[in-house]
């Protein structure tokens, strides 16, 4: 068992703004992550703590959702589109090129946690693929050979 | 100098383009030449789903598309002198006032815009979508105002008399499920908005909710309404922050207005709207999933009967509707019964919205006739196909539809003639593809798609979808086997017919139709080992 945190734990102080709506559980999962950056084993007691949910539905919920995150994520990520649009205009090799140069696979974070790679679904700008997302910086239309210039962008960022 | 108005499109697409530069290009130039004492302004819009001239700017009634920052000066210093700049114009309006635009072609005589007809996305890329005022002033709400007059019943009547289809894939009738839910018990009762959009390669809920969202909140209150419903929930997908704030706000709006909440309008009707947004799971697009979601569990199909008319969210009578469907509601009212049903074919009046993508000259969402043909969506609306290469097919549906290869051009697209041709309208999506894309290879993605969005409930999808992959897989790496093609139509049709939900049901639809119009390519790629396209990992072997 994870070790109880302290009641005054942003876990807790979430579950509570939420208890009284019906259907609470994905909300809060969804505004923990933002404040926390994923989804902490201590956190995701906390919530089942507050809300009286099982902690087996919670991680069942958890692991549902493409959106939730159980592992630290690089300080940056890098979500590859893998939409249609983005598919027939060629979002499979920009993904490759993003593979090797950061060395990791889609899915993983470099070791120095400064990246995290995503291949994701469709952001709805599909008339404008291949699309990436770095954080909150859109990219159109990117081409194989990018890839670097684009890591470089964020490589020294603390 | 006159008062002009810049509207600039600052929908995702627009800022994926490269908007935000330009609208600070706009305003400081407008800053600098002190165009605020005219009452010139610079406003955000949604998308007028032009989405291949991005960024787009309108003023005076002259389009500019592709606008970069130093453009947007120029524009900006020209229009307020009351010039365009001819040469930067995509097209005019037909009321247009600025001078030296007679060169500038018309919108009207563009095949892009002239064969569209705009009722759901009317206003998109036109009003302020984070302005309520400029809304109403635009029409909104007219519709409700009228409705609320109709007793419950006969604004269902309406709804059959015009015979409004479902916008979100299989085209069921709305007043039908409207009336399924009104005519059960009384008590508590549920009004949901589908905007789980997550059929890659279709964006127009985005751009609905993002450009004119109180649009499809007054659908949303008008099937409440007509429902006997208390509350809705808008069920937005997460990936589309843009659209989720975007209705957001609208609610806060319309709330303030007395458009929500209690006695609406003086009708003695009281309703009220939240806004959920969903996580991220594909199959939560089907309603007995996506009401599993909002009710906070994993977001699992069900099977039907009972529909959520009887039997939805937390066990209680439930409408759901998706976005686009919602977004024709209001004209039913506003403009009338045969206004609406003055377009589109026999069995499906109205419009369609198709986001057309891929390999095509003009992208874009285009709001069309149900019943345009495949030809002129492709060829007079898109522009034809890039870099003079040849049309080989379009996926229509996305991944729970199929490929409409060339024979198919001159196709209705319209619910049933895609049915028989073995695709699906769906949400609306339509991937064009040419000569350069592999069949085999769209089918493969499609269906890694479906199978790793399987909820993995009932085994013909969860296990079926998963073979039919490493058949394709098996395929696409020069390892197929002569009875590879025969052995994937034989799975498909399983799963077809005994998958619990329709995302099961669907799943082998891109396969089968890919098999059904291009069998040829799949023989050469397990017979000669070779993909004439070089997208498989045998590579290009002639």
């Amino acid at each position: 068992m994870p070790e109880k945190p302290k009641l005054a734990s942003k876990a807790a102080a979430i579950s509570r703004k939420h208890a009284a709506e019906r259907g609470a559980l994905i909300p809060v999962l969804q505004e923990l992550q933002e404040e926390e950056g994923y989804l902490k084993p201590e956190s995701l007691a906390e919530v089942s703590e507050q809300l009286k949910i099982p902690l087996s539905s919670i991680y069942g919920v958890a692991t549902f959702y493409a959106q939730f995150r159980l592992e630290q994520p690089g300080k940056n990520i890098i979500q590859i589109c893998s939409g249609t649009a983005c598919h027939v205009k060629g979002s499979k090799k920009v993904l490759e090129e993003f593979e090797k140069e950061l060395g990791i696979k889609a899915g993983e974070t470099t070791q120095d946690k400064k990246f995290t790679l995503l291949s994701v679904r469709c952001f709805g700008a599909c008339a404008l693929g291949p699309i990436i997302k770095v954080n909150d910086d859109i990219y159109s239309s990117v081409a194989a050979g990018q890839a670097k210039g684009i890591i470089a962008k964020y490589g020294d960022k603390k | 100098m006159t008062a002009l108005v810049f509207r600039i499109g600052v929908g995702t697409c627009g800022l994926s383009a490269g908007a935000a530069e330009v609208r600070r290009a706009l305003e400081e130039t407008l800053a600098a030449e002190g165009a605020a004492k005219s009452g010139s302004t610079v406003k955000g819009v949604g998308c007028l789903g032009l989405c291949f001239a991005e960024p787009l700017v309108e003023v005076g009634g002259v389009l500019y598309g592709r606008v970069k920052p130093e453009d947007a000066r120029l524009i900006a210093k020209a229009a307020l002198e009351g010039e365009a700049v001819a040469a930067k114009a995509l097209a005019k309006r037909d009321k247009c006032v600025l001078k030296g635009a007679e060169k500038v072609p018309p919108l009207s005589s563009q095949p892009f815009w002239a064969l569209q007809f705009r009722d759901a996305f009317e206003n998109c890329g036109v009003v302020d979508p984070k302005s309520i005022d400029d809304c109403i002033a635009a029409g909104g709400y007219e519709g409700l105002r009228k409705a609320l007059k109709l007793k419950p019943a006969e604004v269902v009547a309406q709804v059959k008399a015009v015979g409004l289809r479902g916008r979100g894939g299989a085209g069921f009738p709305t007043a039908i499920k409207w009336e399924l839910c009104a005519k059960a018990p009384a008590g508590e009762k549920f009004a949901i908005c589908n905007a789980d959009e997550g059929d890659p390669g279709a964006f127009m809920n985005r751009a609905n909710l993002e450009g004119d969202p109180h649009k499809v909140l007054e659908g949303l209150i008008i099937a409440g309404y007509a429902c006997g419903a208390g509350k809705g929930f808008v069920y937005v997908r997460a990936e589309k922050p843009l659209a989720a704030q975007s209705v957001k706000t609208a609610v806060e709006q319309a709330q303030a207005k007395g458009f929500l909440g209690k006695n609406i309008l003086g009708s003695g009707f009281d309703f009220d709207v939240e806004v959920r947004l969903g996580a991220g799971a594909f199959v939560c697009g089907e309603e007995t999933a996506l009401i599993a979601s909002i009710e906070g569990k994993r977001g699992m199909p069900r099977a039907r009967p009972p529909y959520p008319a009887e039997h939805g969210l937390w066990g209680k009578p439930t409408n759901i509707n998706n976005v686009e469907t919602l977004a024709h509601v209001p004209n039913i009212f506003r403009r009338g019964a045969e206004w609406f049903a003055a377009r589109g074919t026999a069995k499906s009046k109205g419009t369609k919205v198709f986001c057309m993508t891929g390999k095509v000259n003009n992208t874009g969402a285009f709001e069309v006739p149900i019943g345009i043909t495949l030809r002129d969506m492709v060829f007079k609306i898109g522009g034809g196909i890039p870099n003079g290469r040849k049309f080989k097919a379009a996926q229509s549906g996305g991944p729970s539809g199929g490929c409409l290869p060339e024979s198919c051009l001159d196709l209705q697209l319209d619910y049933e003639s895609l049915n028989e041709a073995g695709a699906i309208m769906g949400s609306g999506g339509l991937v064009v593809m040419d000569e350069t894309t592999c069949m085999v290879d769209v089918a493969r993605y499609f269906l890694a798609f479906t199978q790793s969005e399987s909820c993995g409930q009932c085994t013909p999808c969860r296990e079926g979808t998963a073979r039919m992959l490493d058949v394709l897989n098996r395929i696409a790496d020069a390892k197929g086997k002569a009875t590879d093609v025969e052995e994937l139509q034989r799975m498909g049709r399983i799963i077809r017919d005994t998958s619990l939900c329709g995302l099961g049901q669907t799943a082998p639809n891109p396969v089968l139709s890919t098999i059904r119009y291009f069998k040829g390519e799949y023989g050469e790629h397990v017979k000669g080992k070779k993909c004439a396209a070089g997208a498989c990992r045998m590579g290009a072997k002639k």
